[in-house]
């Protein structure tokens, strides 16, 4: 994959320094906001990237290089933080329910914000559809990537479950039906690029926020209980809206390849739900009550991500629709 | 159809894991394509026998309603 655009002075100057194969620490301004930063939200982006793809002309080793490592450390605290106070209500909510599983799931149904699955069935245009795919690109080409992390930091019962989610995301021995590969063939088939990465530099701030919080979780072990959490909450919110999706897609008259990989998740997020809630989330806070609280953080910040993903396309679209009728009129 | 396993979930669908085969009240026969398959229990699934989690939107079957 090739290197990004920079979107500030800070993805710049980290930029500037992958090219050239030689970091140096980079102290960096303090700053209380990040998720919708996104200066912040792509240099997170590309120095994640280098444990997963890596990119065309970057020396790999820099994965491990201690000047990179320490700035995404700082960057990483500050949006750990950012989080955890965004999501506080949310968890509160769930106190007086007993279950962890039932405590995730319960956050789930409550959850109510906008609802971008059911504008993108009944509303939206060609074009939203095709930007919808685009923003969620950054996440799905990588999809399971983070969770498969995850797997030797947890034992048991509850690795078998994610193991288990884990091969059924993975193709269950079939590649044609590995995820990111189904979602590569949406996108061609919607006339769009297939390539990873290929939508980086377009992307809002939210959407590679909602792909780095995942690795912000999975790659660090300390976070093993929010990551965790936000699987389940994940795959717990992706079978009802998927099904939405479908019908959207359907309905702007795109191909059916673009609509199979959300139809093949209306069947398999429900399996997915059940078992992540439950058998890997439930069991996993059994054995380890003292991280219930992380394991909620993390269920609460990817739902608090996906709210703000569907206000920021949604406000987008609105923005758009008005300026639309005043020329019109 | 000895190794298949069958778990109840609360107030969501029926788990089932290494199921040749599943035959639903017509008596046709559906082969599972995942190595999981959730069964719908609320009776409202549009694609029966399989879950597609409508039991979420049905008064009564969500596990959240009751608090």
């Amino acid at each position: 994959m090739r290197l990004p655009r920079p979107r500030g002075p800070l993805s710049a100057h980290v930029l500037r320094m992958l090219e050239a194969g030689s970091p140096t620490d980079t102290g960096i301004e303090c700053r209380a906001e990040v998720i919708r930063d996104a200066d912040v939200q792509l240099t997170l982006w590309v120095l994640y990237e280098l444990a997963y793809r890596g990119f065309d002309h970057v020396p790999d080793s820099l994965e491990w290089d201690p000047d990179l490592l320490r700035l995404r450390g700082r960057l990483e605290v500050l949006f750990e933080d950012e989080l955890r106070r965004s999501v506080r209500g949310l968890v509160d909510s769930v106190r007086d329910v007993a279950d962890a599983a039932e405590q995730v799931l319960a956050m789930v149904a409550r959850t109510d914000g906008v609802s971008l699955s059911t504008f993108l069935r009944r509303e939206a245009t060609r074009d939203q559809v095709l930007e919808y795919l685009r923003e969620r690109s950054v996440q799905q080409l990588k999809e399971s990537d983070p969770q498969s992390f995850l797997l030797p930091r947890i034992a048991g019962a509850a690795k078998v479950a994610l193991a288990e989610i884990q091969y059924d995301e993975y193709g269950a021995g079939d590649p044609a039906l590995l995820h990111q590969e189904l979602y590569a063939r949406a996108l061609a088939a919607a006339g769009l690029d297939p390539t990873y990465g290929a939508y980086v530099d377009e992307v809002s701030a939210v959407s590679l926020a909602s792909a780095n919080v995942m690795s912000l979780f999975c790659l660090n072990r300390r976070l093993r209980g929010a990551a965790l959490g936000h699987f389940a909450a994940f795959e717990a919110s992706s079978s009802v809206p998927s099904r939405r999706v479908v019908a959207g897609i359907e309905r702007v008259g795109l191909a059916a390849e673009v609509s199979a990989y959300f139809d093949e998740h209306v069947e398999a997020d429900a399996v997915h739900e059940q078992i992540a809630a439950r058998d890997v989330c439930g069991t996993w806070v059994a054995e380890h009550p003292d991280l219930r609280d992380d394991v909620l953080m993390g269920a609460a910040a990817a739902l608090h991500l996906d709210a703000l993903s569907a206000e920021d396309l949604m406000s987008r679209w609105q923005t758009t629709e008005v300026e639309g009728m005043g020329e019109a009129s | 159809m000895s190794d298949a396993r069958v778990r109840v979930c609360p107030e969501g669908p029926i788990l089932l894991r290494g199921a040749r085969s599943v035959v639903d009240e017509q008596g046709v026969e559906h082969v599972p394509a995942r190595p999981v398959v959730a069964i719908c229990g609320c009776g409202k699934s549009a694609r029966k026998p399989w879950c597609d989690s409508t039991h979420k939107s049905v008064p009564g079957t969500s596990p959240v309603t009751s608090s």
